[in-house]
């Protein structure tokens, strides 16, 4: 789960962290007021979950409070890279004299967590990486000894940062590294990492990622989520907890494997070149090892409730799953949807293989399901699905 | 012949005594495989599904003889359950465990490199490794294929399956599922490795996903090092990009980690890419019909 920049200053802020004050806005009443409080001039900063929001406008300098009113008001509302602007955050502005580079994070690679550090951080950094890589200090960091003070400064030392920010670079980089280990965190960068005309390091922007695997231990992560943002689809489908991603096309996909899954979205796309309109997958569902009828009618019935949808591929192969159950279950979703009045509008196509697919498929041609149809390759079925969602009304 | 499990391994089973343990362990006892007891340091010198259960990796060993462990225990203690392991320096750790922290699992793999190496782990969040005909660790399913001369290697179960599946008639001398993990224990490369110096196998087959640049360090190494012929499968190619944050993940891997990336990489050095699982197949099939 990536945060916003306001809750990563929060939780830098929790750790010790030096952030400048700031106050979330949602509207430009909201601004007003906050940049009433916080007085002087005051950076208006668009809170979306994507880089590069300085060169598309999103951060703006207001001199008093009626100014941050007119600044927020292009801001608010305002769309990049695809993010719609909610909400900004409204900051002290910081009097830089320098500004600097940090993060840590997993370097997948290496198996191991890297800390990255340059003197010439901001807006260019990754231009920096690539055209004077030397600038960029890359050093490893061991899981089992960590960062303390001393390594810390060792890095800042190695980015380049001058004597006089060393220690204050120490301080923030070690507080940084425990904010990494304690939340579960696969990334936390500081962009720019700052020192102020006072003397001060400061982290004057925040990146964080969170390990969705580690919510079993860290209860307050659920919530940093981002509600409103989920697609509605998306988040009825956790409320069932299933693995579902909502896309751009019109077959609905239900398959057991996250590669699996993947797989078939891919040669649903190619065999959907074929036909009018180029139909492709509606989403992304794997329902996992055990294909249960409850977890095959509340996979159903997500993708039946999704308007875009014009067919449906359910591609399973039983390896643990057992594709009699599988066929079960398709079977009893069809009486459970349909005893809730909500009978299965569309084609179903369906490939079973593996694990007892010749007993899972004698079960669905005998149950004689209404639209429901059985291919014997995943790839036939994928075209069959596709022409299925072209003709589909 | 096989690569790291063959029918004189000994497997032990960590969380046993738990559903998933049971249930699985039932299985790999029924295709043959030599399970010779469990671990749970609460129910030790006990017995379950017939089999001894230890306080301990390291007494399972010594009472057992002990090469191959299976780790099922539930994420919150899977780092130290691979530690245990690591400590008995039990040559192979296969970590089933679906769910474990990338911050545990970066931590046991610093682990294993600190005390040498002496445990080879597969996972976690893999199926496991067969070797068709005679042995079993994990939850591949036994019965898809028989023995044969192909090699697998792949980061999804469910494509695993699906590939044997597909070239049943072949048979395969041992199929890796190494898991989609951003950290795991047994890679790639180290699966091509041994199946080269493997004499039992022929023609390799290897599974990718998008993410990461694994894949295209794979395609370095088989330039280097692989003589013997490879096909991949890359899943994901129409997946939605990720929501990355930061210039961090650009800097490090140098790698868009797109399907299509993977693709160009590995056929760059010869490897012939399928475009579905089944086309993967058949050019697999028309290499072991050339041979």
């Amino acid at each position: 789960m990536d945060l916003f920049e306001h809750q990563a200053k929060e939780l830098f802020a929790d750790y010790g962290i030096p952030v400048p004050r700031g106050i979330v806005a949602h509207t430009v009443e909201e601004v007003r007021s906050a940049a009433t409080e916080l007085t002087g001039r005051v950076v208006v900063k668009a809170q979306v979950k994507t880089g590069g929001r300085g060169k598309a406008g999103g951060v703006k300098v207001a001199d008093d409070a009626a100014d941050a009113v007119a600044k927020a008001e292009a801001i608010l509302g305002m769309d990049i890279k695809g993010h719609t602007v909610h909400k900004v955050l409204v900051e002290e502005a910081s009097a830089i004299a320098e500004e600097y580079y940090f993060s840590f994070l997993l370097d997948r690679a290496n198996r191991t967590f890297l800390a990255i550090c340059s003197a010439a951080g901001g807006m260019d950094i990754e231009e920096v990486a690539h055209t004077a890589p030397e600038k960029v200090a890359k050093v490893p960091v061991s899981a089992l000894t960590g960062v303390d003070r001393a390594t810390a400064r060792e890095i800042a030392a190695a980015g380049g940062l001058p004597e006089k920010s060393l220690d204050g670079a120490a301080e923030l980089i070690e507080k940084l590294w425990c904010c990494f280990v304690d939340e579960d965190a696969t990334l936390v960068e500081v962009n720019p990492m700052i020192l102020s005309a006072d003397g001060q390091v400061k982290a004057l922007d925040g990146k964080v990622t969170l390990d969705d695997n580690a919510s079993f231990r860290q209860a307050d992560h659920e919530a940093l989520a981002d509600k409103s943002a989920e697609d509605p689809l998306e988040a009825a489908a956790k409320e069932k907890d299933l693995n579902y991603v909502k896309l751009d096309g019109n077959v609905g996909i239900i398959g057991n494997g996250a590669g699996l899954v993947m797989s078939t979205l891919d040669v649903v796309a190619y065999a959907g070149e074929a036909f009018p309109g180029k139909p492709s997958s509606a989403n992304f569902l794997d329902i996992g090892g055990g294909a249960s009828a409850e977890v095959m009618a509340a996979g159903l019935e997500i993708i039946l409730s999704d308007p875009s949808v014009k067919s449906i591929f359910v591609n399973v192969f039983g390896g643990i799953t057992a594709c009699d159950a599988v066929a079960n279950g398709i079977v009893s979703a069809f009486k459970l949807l349909e005893g809730r009045g909500e009978a299965v509008r569309h084609p179903l196509v369906v490939r079973l293989d593996g694990n007892n697919a010749l007993l899972g498929r004698q079960i669905l041609a005998d149950a004689a399901l209404p639209r429901v149809e059985l291919v014997d390759t995943m790839d036939d079925a994928a075209k069959r699905a596709a022409e299925l969602a072209a003709a589909g009304v | 012949m096989a690569i790291w499990l063959t029918e004189n391994s000994k497997i032990i089973v960590q969380g046993m005594t738990g559903g998933e343990g049971t249930k699985h362990t039932r299985r790999m006892l029924a295709s043959g495989a030599r399970v010779v007891g469990g671990v749970n340091a609460r129910k030790a010198n006990t017995t379950h599904e017939g089999l001894p259960v230890f306080g301990t990796v390291k007494e399972a060993i010594e009472q057992t003889g002990a090469d191959v462990s299976v780790v099922f225990v539930p994420p919150a203690f899977t780092k130290d359950a691979v530690k245990e392991a690591i400590d008995a320096e039990i040559p192979l750790c296969v970590v089933i465990t679906e769910g474990v922290p990338v911050h545990d699992s970066t931590e046991f793999w610093a682990y294993a490199v600190e005390k040498g190496n002496k445990t080879r782990i597969i996972g976690p969040n893999c199926p496991g490794i067969a070797s068709p005909g005679a042995s079993n660790a994990g939850i591949i399913p036994a019965d898809i294929t028989t023995a044969g001369r192909i090699g697998l290697v792949s980061k999804s179960g469910t494509l695993t399956y699906q590939l044997m599946y597909e070239l049943r008639d072949f048979g395969f001398s041992t199929a890796v599922g190494i898991g989609g993990d951003p950290v795991i224990g047994t890679t790639h490369i180290d699966a091509l490795k041994a199946f080269q110096e493997d004499p039992g196998t022929d023609a390799i087959v290897m599974i990718g996903e998008i993410g990461g640049d694994a894949e295209e360090r794979a395609a370095a190494y088989i330039e280097q090092h692989v003589t013997k012929p490879v096909v991949a499968y890359v899943a994901g190619f129409t997946a939605p990009e990720g929501k990355t944050m930061g210039h961090a993940g650009a800097i490090v891997s140098g790698s868009a980690g797109t399907a299509q990336a993977k693709k160009e990489a590995l056929e760059k050095v010869g490897v012939r890419v399928g475009k579905t699982p089944s086309e993967t197949a058949q050019l697999m099939r028309e290499i072991m019909q050339s041979r």
